[in-house]
């Protein structure tokens, strides 16, 4: 049926259960049959190394399988009665005959969510999702030089693109150095080897940091001499991105270029203060580390969100009145400006209108 | 009449309600910090049962024509109605369960199953009602605009047909709900902006005709050869939760007991003195579980206007620990049976159509000066983790 022929079905049944949906009704019978919240169900959780899951995941209604290779998702768990979001790559590759995509998880210490992921999810929890987004993807058809340079979980957006040409029979000429601290905590390494013995053009080159220590930027250009030439992709631990950032911009590459981020470092502080949500009518002290995106979750307020770490600019709402600093880089934001609630925090008392 | 006129209050110092009023915080902040998957639980349960009583309902209603099959489908699309409308709908709405971050369970999104649209009810209700509680001139529920449910409220010849209005907005209170936030009374005086007057209507017109055209057109001719049938069972369904919430909602500010306030008292009224207004505002009546749950848990209503953005399933929880408040100050906590909670509100709504110089019973005297907190106290009391939807 056609996307237009259900919306009409779907108007329609809405006469009579309004003011609910029917996707309210049907629910009831399958969770994944409504497109009200995007809903997925988690059909297997597969270990990949001692910290490491990947995540099978089967959609509901209105979810969109056509992701470009690269992008991520946002998940939504419920823990203990509230709805916690994420944002995570996808790690499969795009296929229409496929009705599941997965997610790769690195449980990290301390972490809220990744470790209940990795180690606390049952297959069949239904899970939010939020359609896949972001600009980090491979192009159809590829460049015909490519350099991937991973770290830890940072191989997963990757590996939905190296999946992806493998699968189109597409692969060009590709160097893939991947970091991992031991060999045992290096996801995805059988495929990864098997995928090198498959494509003559793929290379890869893994570093195990305990054993071969860290692998810099100076060790990137040897293992990899031609990587001006080469259309380039980075995603790791934030000090390997500002690395590869500084050595890209410096040889005036910056633009073949592309970084994910999987956390913003928001190591600044503000001052904190009382913050005033107007529309919502919700007022609350906050300390100088707390985003304005969690402190209004916190309170109750349907903030917009997306990739929750200041890429996407979802998040963005006016400031009426106050001043308020981005976390990331100290930067001051006054009254009438928009800011992104998700890396910023109160610098003293402040309205934000939602 | 005014909180520092009232004889149960008046013996309080103003330290005992600074005390008082940090009290009542320590259980907003208790019952906050422990919301969690129980409370989650109860509520999804709620909207499930709802559901599957409204489709049995519908369902068993195709078969109206067959006399049983009308009883039980107007039975379970009346009792639906009312989950939808009480316990759910009004609960959140409220933002009583916005804190588990879920949009199809928020006060940013509920639509209810009423006439009346959200957005205006949350006005006039969340707003106006709760943070203006039974402040004569300023809380419209103080008798609807319609009706005289004070002695402070002057008596007008029109208030005769007093058992007369009463019924109707009894049997329609749909309807009164629907245009209450239009705000009857400021039309009657010309004072109404006419620009917003019109935004209201258009509102409402567009919600009416959703919930007509599902109740009194496509089901009935859904059922075809019974659309009579199915017509009068939904007419039915409805008027039987127009009149139970109408009983539930006047048993919440109009029994004995229950304070009425003046526009004066508002002024440098403390987060403490607050609380003590909602107290004496409001009565709760008694009952079980499955009473409470069909009342949208107003039988706790002293705890709702204390905390009304509190999950309702907490209600009596919070409860014991109000009424042991309340016995710590003697102060008074109202509540009786339902029968006579309302038989208190019917007999002064008749008594009220008269003219009478004072409400039933007699009030006493002032006992004594009002001790107000002076407003360099007013300034120390750092209290509000207030009432979120009482911040103006
Ligand atoms: C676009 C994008 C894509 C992403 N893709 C992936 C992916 O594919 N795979 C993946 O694993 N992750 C991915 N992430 C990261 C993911 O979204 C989460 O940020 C990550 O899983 C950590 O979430 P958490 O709830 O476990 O940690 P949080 O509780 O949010 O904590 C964040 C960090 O703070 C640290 N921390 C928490 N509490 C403390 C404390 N008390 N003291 C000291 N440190 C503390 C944690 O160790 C963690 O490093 C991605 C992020 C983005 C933005
Ligand atoms: S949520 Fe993406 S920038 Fe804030």
């Amino acid at each position: 049926m056609s996307s237009s022929t259900v919306e009409r079905i779907r108007s329609v049944a809405a006469r009579i259960t309004t003011p609910l949906l029917p996707d309210d009704y049907l629910k009831m019978i399958n969770p994944l049959w409504t497109a009200r919240e995007l809903r997925g169900k988690v059909i297997e959780v597969v270990p990949e190394t001692d910290d490491a899951a990947t995540l099978v995941i089967k959609p509901g209604w209105g979810f969109r399988a056509d992701y470009a290779p690269g992008q991520y998702v946002g998940i939504g768990v419920d823990i203990d009665g509230r709805w916690h979001w994420r944002s995570y790559s996808i790690s499969s590759t795009p296929d229409s005959n496929r009705d599941t995509l997965t997610i790769t998880v690195k449980a990290m210490p301390e972490g809220f969510l990744s470790e209940h992921l990795v180690r606390g999810l049952e297959p069949g929890t239904i899970v939010r999702l939020a359609l896949p987004q972001g600009e980090f993807v491979l192009p159809d058809p590829p460049p015909a030089k490519i350099l991937f340079w991973t770290g830890g979980s940072g191989i997963t957006p990757v590996m939905s693109m190296l999946r992806t040409m493998d699968r189109r029979g597409t692969m060009p000429d590709v160097v893939h150095v991947h970091s991992a601290p031991t060999q045992d905590q290096a996801i995805f390494r059988d495929e990864r080897l098997a995928l090198a013995e498959r494509h003559e053009g793929l290379q890869t080159i893994e570093n195990f940091d305990d054993e071969h220590g860290i692998l810099d930027v100076e060790k990137l250009t040897k293992v990899c001499p031609d990587w001006r030439e080469r259309e380039t992709w980075v995603c790791g631990p934030a000090p390997m991105l500002e690395a590869a950032e500084k050595h890209w911009s410096k040889s005036k590459l910056g633009k073949s270029l592309h970084i994910e981020r999987f956390s913003a470092d928001l190591s600044a502080s503000a001052e904190g203060g009382h913050v005033t949500f107007s529309k919502s009518e919700k007022e609350v002290d906050l300390d100088g580390a707390t985003t304005l995106l969690e402190a209004g979750e916190e309170a109750g307020i349907q903030m917009p969100f997306g990739c929750r770490m200041g890429i996407c600019h979802t998040c963005i709402l006016p400031l009426k009145k106050g001043v308020v600093k981005d976390l990331r880089n100290g930067a001051e934001y006054q009254e009438n400006q928009n800011i992104q609630t998700c890396v910023t925090a109160a610098a003293g008392d402040c309205v934000i209108e939602i | 009449m005014a909180i520092s006129d009232i004889a149960e209050f008046a013996h309080l110092t103003p330290e005992e309600i600074d005390e008082l009023g940090k009290e009542f915080d320590q259980i907003r902040r208790d019952i906050e910090g422990s919301r969690g998957e129980k409370d989650a639980a109860y509520i999804r349960r709620i909207i499930g049962l709802q559901r599957k009583l409204m489709v049995a309902g519908r369902a068993t209603l195709f078969a109206s024509a067959f006399p049983p099959a009308w009883v039980a489908g107007t039975a379970m699309l009346a009792t639906g109605k009312i989950l939808e409308n009480m316990e759910i709908g009004h609960n959140v709405m409220h933002g009583q369960w916005d804190w588990m971050n879920d949009p199809e369970i928020h006060s940013g999104t509920w639509e209810w199953d009423t006439t009346c649209p959200a957005e205006q009810w949350k006005h006039s209700h969340n707003y106006m009602h709760h943070t203006y509680t039974n402040v004569i001139g300023k809380d419209n529920d103080v008798g609807y605009g319609i009706l005289r449910v004070t002695s402070d409220q002057k008596w007008h010849p029109a208030n005769i047909g007093q058992p007369i209005y009463n019924t109707l907005l009894a049997l329609l209170f749909e309807w009164g709900v629907a245009l209450h936030d239009l705000d009857i009374e400021a039309i009657r005086k010309r004072e109404k902006d006419p620009v917003e007057m019109k935004r209201q209507l258009k509102g409402i017109w567009r919600k009416v005709r959703k919930q007509v055209a599902k109740d009194y057109v496509i089901f009935p001719a859904l059922s075809g050869p019974q659309f009579v049938s199915t017509l009068t069972a939904n007419a039915t369904a409805n008027i039987i939760r127009n009149l139970w919430s109408y009983m539930i909602i006047f048993c919440g500010h109009f029994p004995d007991g229950a304070e009425k306030f003046t526009e004066e008292e508002l002024e440098n009224e403390t987060q403490a003195e607050w609380y003590i207004r909602q107290l004496f505002g409001s009565a709760n009546f008694n009952g079980g579980r499955f009473l409470h749950i069909l009342s949208g848990s107003l039988g706790y209503q002293i705890e709702h206007h204390l905390f009304p953005d509190l999950p309702s399933n907490r209600y009596p929880e919070i409860s014991e620990r109000v009424k042991v408040l309340c016995e710590k100050y003697n102060l008074p906590y109202t509540t009786g049976p339902l029968y006579r909670q309302y038989g208190q509100v019917f007999r002064t709504l008749m008594r009220l159509s008269l003219p009478t110089k004072r409400a039933f019973p007699e009030p006493q005297p002032p006992v004594r000066q009002s001790k107000r907190a002076r407003p360099e106290e007013l300034r120390n009391y750092n209290g509000p983790i207030a009432p979120q939807s009482a911040v103006a």
